[in-house]
């Protein structure tokens, strides 16, 4: 008989992400984003939504690891360029489609990733901090001296690149919406691996590694999976902005500031929590957007950005989800 | 009885400290095995030896037969091995169900996430903390944070369950109640290795004691042999008197 009972109980737990709400707010998100420019042809909208969908890839990735493994990196960015420049180099030096040069860049990414992971994730806290920084640094000099990529002046596309997609204009829709679609793919791998049992030992990690690995948490493995799945991608995401720029060089490709802001942005919404990656990118990029365009705090945007992570991590250490789930316990059985 | 645990001859230095050193017992399946000894004589680093948190110098961990002797913690828990801490390891921001979860997907039946969280409720009921489910770990009580230790190596579904002073820094009353889940978790067929202080209580519980000193086995016996060893005295329970009240069997 208690057979029967779990194999109920079991049922109900096993449905399906498509059954839970959540999913269907992510498909929302995900349409309102491609629909809002789209109707009336709105390019300027379209170009702020496009930073938005970089910012939300970036953070919703970061938190895979900065909010579920508790591991800080301050590289991530790393990923972003190093997509970026397989992307640029197969299509403008071999002349691969877009979209084989994105999942070339994908995979090499994540791969490569792995190495670097089983490297550094031996190490904890501010000595794995210093080496994700390391390792962007590393890249970043490593391009800059590299001929076949251009070295410190870059890497050109052709304006004929995007012939293929109909045209220039038409080409850099294409290019929204693929994004979109790597925004839409950032925010359901997150929750994926939220609600799995991967996602649940990662947690663990982020909360007590040593008490996890006891509980039998294999987090080598483990972490080294998260970093390598948590470049995938940003790595499309890089490919697609600098095949949309035409353009690329190390200074861009490996600007810390978008590390430090992806960070900002997953402390903003509240670490370990799908939707608040989601919600700080857009709220950081509007405020962003504001800071740059105002007369009186154009260029103090980085110095802003830091001093609302200090007051984050001092005063809301759980940032806008936590805050909403302080007060609306039952919030997290919807927002994630 | 088979023997379902077996250390032989383990040996770990820290430095020039000889933390254990030569150091063989057994615990058969269904058993209680009670490891005293003074502080620092080594009881904690034995654990940490077998549970594979630190790896050993010499000698040798066999479990149902086969070596485990230098595997990683999470190998071993997923050999049927559980423990507490000492000092509790609580994941302080997932729930009560969440960290039991988190031992039955990852202990000895690797079990997937559905299944896991039935059977996790279930070691939280075993404990009695199944009215603090969705409760933040954080939150408990000392007393409920040590139970909630105990859930989540039940949760682990373990052949062999390590204790490392669960009854340390409880009131009476939570004692006694902690005692009768220690029983109740031997009847369901669970060999436990236990250290701990308390001398009532681990003389009431254990089926064998095994004494460290320094790292060394001083005495191993049934506990009333324990309490009459002249070198356990001396070494370790000092008080005669309260050794006398010890021979015989006192209650827990």
């Amino acid at each position: 008989m208690s057979g029967k009972t779990t194999g109920t109980v079991a049922g109900e737990q096993r449905a399906s992400l498509r059954r839970r709400p959540f999913f269907w707010i992510i498909a929302a998100v995900i349409a309102a984003f491609a629909l809002a420019p789209a109707i009336g042809n709105n390019v300027e909208l379209r170009e702020s939504l496009l930073l938005a969908t970089v910012y939300i890839t970036l953070a919703s990735n970061l938190n895979i690891m900065l909010g579920y493994a508790g591991y800080i990196n301050f590289g991530s960015i790393v990923f972003f360029g190093l997509g970026g420049y397989t992307c640029v180099y197969l299509i403008s030096a071999h002349g691969w489609p877009l979209a084989a040069a994105e999942l070339a860049a994908g995979v090499a990414v994540s791969f490569l990733a792995l190495v670097f992971g089983l490297g550094i994730l031996r190490l904890r806290g501010a000595f794995f901090a210093l080496a994700t920084i390391g390792i962007n640094e590393a890249v970043q000099a490593f391009v800059s001296n590299f001929e076949p990529w251009g070295g410190a002046a870059g890497l050109y596309l052709p304006t004929t690149i995007f012939k293929p997609l109909g045209g220039p204009m038409r080409a850099l829709w294409v290019v929204y919406f693929l994004l979109v679609a790597v925004m839409g793919a950032s925010l359901y791998l997150s929750y994926a691996v939220k609600s799995s049992k991967f996602g649940l030992g990662l947690i663990a990690i982020g909360q007590n590694e040593d008490a996890a690995v006891v509980l039998g948490v294999p987090a080598p493995l483990y972490k080294a999976l998260a970093y390598s799945l948590s470049a995938f991608l940003p790595a499309l995401a890089g490919g697609l902005y600098f095949f949309k720029s035409a353009f690329i060089q190390p200074s861009d490709a490996f600007d810390l500031n978008l590390s430090t802001e992806a960070m900002v942005i997953v402390m903003l919404g509240g670490r370990s929590t799908v939707t608040g990656a989601a919600i700080g990118a857009y709220l950081y990029e509007e405020l962003r957007g504001y800071l740059l365009t105002s007369q009186t705090f154009s260029s103090f945007q980085l110095v802003i950005s830091g001093a609302l992570l200090l007051l984050i991590v001092l005063f809301v250490p759980g940032g806008l989800m936590g805050w909403i789930y302080g007060r609306w316990p039952r919030g997290k059985e919807v927002l994630e | 009885m088979s023997a379902l645990l077996a250390v032989e001859d383990l040996g770990k230095s820290f430095g020039g400290l000889r933390a254990v050193s030569g150091l063989s017992f057994t615990v058969n399946e269904g058993e209680i095995v009670g490891l005293i000894g003074p502080n620092g004589a080594g009881k904690s680093t034995v654990f940490n030896l077998i549970n594979g948190v630190f790896v050993p110098d010499a000698g040798r961990v066999q479990f149902r037969g086969g070596n485990i002797t230098g595997e990683t913690p999470y190998r071993v828990a997923r050999h049927g091995i559980a423990r507490t801490h000492q000092v509790v390891q609580p994941l302080a921001e997932l729930t009560v169900l969440e960290n039991c979860t988190v031992g039955a997907c990852f202990g000895r039946e690797n079990l997937p996430l559905y299944r896991a969280r039935a059977v996790a409720r279930e070691a939280a009921a075993f404990v009695g903390l199944e009215d603090r489910l969705a409760m933040p770990a954080a939150q408990l009580t000392i007393a409920g944070k040590k139970r909630l230790e105990l859930a989540r190596a039940l949760s682990a579904q373990p052949l062999m369950l390590l204790l490392d002073e669960e009854l340390a820094g409880l009131n009476a009353t939570e004692i006694e109640r902690m005692l009768e889940v220690i029983r109740s978790i031997r009847a369901r067929g669970i060999a436990i290795l236990i250290i701990e202080h308390l001398m009532q209580a681990i003389m009431g519980l254990s089926d064998r004691i095994v004494v460290l000193n320094s790292g060394q086995k001083l005495a191993e016996g049934a506990p009333a042999e324990i309490a009459n060893n002249p070198a356990v005295i001396e070494a370790y329970l000092g008080d005669p008197a309260l050794a006398a009240s010890l021979h015989g069997g006192a209650p827990a």
